[in-house]
């Protein structure tokens, strides 16, 4: 099974999907992530799916279950750089991803995760 | 052209020896047929090409015309239909003409009393009636394949996705909308915002005449389907009775931005990106 990085900028976790997505896959960066914020006190979460071409609703509800995660520690998520054709396939599934952010990319993700981290650091 | 030469030959080399005033009188018939829509010479030339291809095929009773033996014929068929499709000509023009021949060959050996020369008539004439259908067949495909083409090219023309601002795109969508023509534009759309770069893209359906639970709803998914690329969509222009409606239908826009017109969707676009229009002070 291949494991997907999870990447520290700053106070950001960078998670950038450039495999084919396997439920277990999901299952363990679900894992790995919540041990990471945990350990870091990230403040926000960047999950890059700009090379991801298919989606399930497994992989759909990956989002929302990451968010709510994250959200638990305190931290922001934004997924960033989904495709046309994945945001109309999770749109046809009936998942609209309520509650999280998402970004054209990777830069305007940052940014947004910036101005709303920019309240907390003293 | 006597009647004596039906007795000793079979039609098909009676049709080869007579080749040239056949093809002479089937050409004055279908001249006639066309009322000088087509030139002599552009009959003659068709039908010499006809002809050749015919020829081989005399003897055959036109009952199974799939075999290996009728490509060129169809071939020459599909083409010869499709020009004349294009050309304005009705089938019922386009078969008659073939059926023109039919005539033409009968009275080469209309005082002929042999079975023999009966029975291969009968057989031509199954061949024609086949190959005039082919026509039909052809004709019918080529209408098909044009009207496709063209609400092809209508649903391009019809959805143009226009960068009105840096980081704005607009949709403005004129017409009826259905799934096929919302799933074209929520794809150009969604592409367009990934190729730009925008942040902000604004449907305009002032051209919208009439609005159901249906469209709504593909709107809905449209606007969603940006959101979660992470750009934000505003509906605007939205007519008065189509408002009623939307309210009459209980539609729900849910928390999507709807604007009046395009210039208020696009003030508001701006004003989320921190921009200010100001009128240059006179000096």
């Amino acid at each position: 099974m291949e494991r997907v990085p999870i990447l520290k900028i700053g106070g950001v976790l960078l998670v950038s999907i450039q495999i084919d997505l396997q439920d277990q896959s999901v299952l363990a960066l679900q894992e790995d992530l919540a041990e990471k914020i945990c350990a870091t006190g990230a403040h926000g979460v960047v999950i890059d799916i700009s090379a991801v071409e298919i989606v399930d609703s497994f992989i759909g509800r990956m989002f929302a279950t990451i968010a709510s995660i994250s959200r638990l520690f305190d931290a922001d998520t934004v997924v960033v750089g989904m495709r046309p054709a994945v945001a109309i396939t999770l749109v046809e599934l009936g998942l609209t991803l309520g509650g999280v952010r998402t970004a054209l990319d990777l830069e305007r993700g940052m940014k947004i995760l910036g101005q709303l981290g920019r309240g907390r650091d003293f | 052209m006597t009647a004596d030469a039906g007795h000793a030959q079979n039609l098909s080399d009676l049709m080869r020896t007579n080749a040239e005033p056949l093809i002479e009188k089937w050409v004055d018939a279908v001249a006639a047929l066309l009322r000088g829509r087509s030139t002599r010479t552009e009959l003659e030339r068709d039908f010499r090409e006809f002809f050749a291809a015919l020829l081989p095929l005399v003897g055959h009773d036109g009952r199974d015309i799939s075999g290996r033996e009728f490509g060129d014929m169809r071939s020459l068929l599909d083409e010869y239909s499709r020009a004349r499709v294009r050309a304005g000509f009705t089938p019922t023009e386009t078969a008659s003409s073939l059926f023109s021949l039919k005539r033409v060959v009968f009275e080469l050996t209309e005082n002929s009393d042999d079975p023999q020369v009966y029975r291969q008539q009968t057989a031509f004439s199954g061949l024609l009636d086949a190959l005039g259908l082919l026509t039909f067949e052809f004709y019918a495909q080529a209408r098909d394949e044009i009207i496709r083409e063209q609400s092809e090219q209508l649903l391009e023309l019809t959805t143009p996705v226009v960068k009105i601002w840096e980081g704005v795109l607009a949709v403005p969508l004129v017409g009826t909308l259905d799934s096929a023509r919302t799933q074209v534009v929520m794809e150009k759309l969604l592409e367009a915002l990934v190729e730009t770069g925008s942040e902000h893209a604004i449907i305009d359906i002032t051209g919208v005449f009439a609005v159901d639970t249906q469209v709504a709803q593909h709107l809905l998914k449209t606007v969603v389907a940006a959101r979660l690329m992470g750009a934000e969509c505003i509906v605007s222009g939205i007519r008065p009775q189509i408002a009623q409606t939307i309210v009459a239908l209980g539609i729900e826009f849910g928390d999507i931005v709807t604007k009046a017109s395009l210039a208020d969707a696009l003030r508001h676009a701006l004003r989320r990106d921190d921009v200010d229009v100001v009128r240059s002070q006179a000096l």
